[in-house]
């Protein structure tokens, strides 16, 4: 059963003084089954994440459009909970409050919120933190929040663009191990963008590898390996085989970037 | 020296106050060294006697809590008119696109020039010295206001948005707490602009306040008294603004932990 369809959905930006319009996205489709863990791998401005700001209603398709549960999507809601790259907390509120954000916006009384709250606190393991401010947290911790704050909506969907990627290698290799642990007990239908292949094949059951501007899907790698995963896997053979395949297809389109790249500036 | 280099709290103490020294040993000495005239400048010792008198024989502390009162009098009412103004410009193009041609217009008129007018208007009393500051301080207001809130983060906003917020809840619940220490930080500012208008007030036409000590003393050469009076607005100023930015501290621990 689709979750999420993704149908003919592109991009184009006006020129700017002028000139040519930019196609950032061909037309994709995609369709995105219930409880699936989707990760969008592709190089540094491939439109990948223009593609997730639309599925989240933050930016509208030049053409195509998104059904989430068959409805169309044209602005952003609590259905589709998102995490950014960018630290997004909101600095004055404590980590508890942010997690209540969304169920606040709700209009959930007070002590309703209280427990949900206290049981995400725990899933994301910030115990004992619930009353810092952002601005006390770790990066990584910043991030747990954000995903605790996403999942606390319990939306249908999540969508993260490139959480961890202003996280250090160790932690951003516990994060991987901590949202991917939360997703195989609870089961959640994922949208995960990132340009790193070792993050795209450990985390996804499908790695959509897109190609340089402008984006389109180069190839659908369904990932068959088991759950419950452990870090030790990123160093097995099955594993090994997929990120060398994915490594040949990724780079070829990195290099088109690169040559691309002086014609653009 | 290194560029950049930081400096040791004990030493930027002993270096902060050894500029007030060399000041007033400085004025000290042309005063009562006798190389300038004392009835153009009063030396320190008789500014200290002059101001003691002004205190005790003249109650001059009314005339301080006059212009304390004015000072806080106005600039409220420019904060409760501007504040919500400026939000309103920096949340809504529209709003910004209505009123910040004028505004901006308007900032550039001088304060100062408007009291012949105001006194035209609300007389001699209260009411004028109250609108003095008001004019001067409410399109300051208003428009930084309204480039702080309009220069609000949008991914917060975003991720407001993918939560489920709706524009109201935006507005209410992320622009104006995210902005509220620089509002608050710029209405500090404000207010220590607001201590300049008071006294260019209180020199025009009237009865009472710190300027008005001023320009009366002036008819009399008290040099002395001027200076005192010059000072202990200076002092208020420090005091208040000391006041605010440890009322904001405690306002926003999040802005600063």
């Amino acid at each position: 059963m689709s979750k999420l369809l993704i149908e003919g959905v592109s991009r184009t930006f006006a020129g700017v003084r002028g000139g040519q319009p930019v196609k950032a996205l061909m037309p994709v489709d995609l369709t995105v089954a219930a409880n699936d863990f989707i990760t969008i791998l592709g190089p540094s401005g491939c439109g990948k994440s223009t593609l997730l700001r639309i599925v989240a209603g933050l930016e509208a398709p030049s053409e195509g459009r998104v059904l989430l549960d068959g409805k169309a999507v044209t602005l952003p809601g609590p259905d589709r909970g998102m995490v950014f790259q960018s630290y997004t907390l909101f600095p004055w509120l404590t980590v508890a409050q942010n997690i209540a954000f969304g169920l606040r916006e709700r209009g959930m009384a007070e002590k309703d919120r209280d427990g949900i709250v206290a049981s995400y606190v725990d899933l994301v393991g910030l115990k004992g933190f619930e009353n810092h401010w952002p601005k006390q947290l770790s990066g990584g911790m910043q991030q747990r929040t954000a995903i605790a704050r996403a999942l606390a909506n319990d939306p249908e969907i999540l969508l993260l663009d490139e959480p961890f990627g202003a996280l250090d290698n160790q932690t951003r290799g516990l994060m991987q191990e901590l949202l991917l642990g939360i997703w195989e007990r609870r089961k959640k239908t994922v949208l995960f963008v990132t340009h790193d292949i070792e993050e795209a094949i450990f985390m996804a059951s499908r790695v959509i590898v897109m190609s340089a501007r402008p984006g389109r899907i180069k190839s659908d790698v369904a990932i068959d390996l088991p759950h419950p995963r452990h870090y030790t896997l990123k160093t097995s053979p099955e594993f090994s085989a997929l990120k060398a395949r994915l490594t040949e297809d990724i780079r070829i389109e990195a290099m088109r970037t690169a040559q691309a790249q002086p014609a653009e500036a | 020296m290194r560029p950049l280099h930081p400096v040791s709290p004990s030493i930027r103490t002993v270096l902060g106050i050894s500029f007030f020294v060399l000041f007033i040993a400085f004025w000290a000495w042309i005063t009562l060294g006798g190389h300038v005239n004392r009835i153009f400048l009063a030396d320190p010792l008789s500014m200290l006697r002059d101001g003691w008198r002004l205190l005790v024989e003249d109650r001059f502390w009314l005339d301080i809590l006059i212009t304390i009162w004015r000072v806080f009098g106005g600039f409220l009412l420019a904060s409760i008119v501007a504040v919500p103004i400026g939000i309103a410009m920096g949340a809504w193009k529209p709003v910004e696109a209505f009123l910040e041609p004028f505004v901006s217009f308007a900032r550039y008129l001088p304060a100062s020039a408007f009291i012949p007018l105001l006194i035209l208007w609300a007389g001699i009393g209260e009411l004028e010295k109250l609108l003095v500051i008001f004019v001067g301080s409410v399109f300051q207001i208003i428009l930084i206001v309204a480039v702080k809130v309009g220069s609000t983060r949008r991914d917060l906003v975003e991720a407001a948005y993918t939560l489920g917020s709706s524009s109201n809840g935006i507005v209410k619940r992320v622009i104006m707490p995210a902005n509220a220490p620089e509002i608050a930080e710029t209405l500090r500012l404000v207010l220590g602009w607001a201590w300049t208008y008071v006294i260019v007030a209180e020199l025009i036409g009237s009865s009472s306040g710190i300027g008005y000590m001023i320009i009366n003393s002036q008819s009399r050469l008290a040099t002395g008294q001027i200076i005192f009076g010059i000072i202990v607005i200076g002092l208020i100023g420090l005091l208040s603004d000391f006041a605010f930015k440890a009322f904001n501290r405690w306002l926003f621990p999040w802005s600063l932990a």
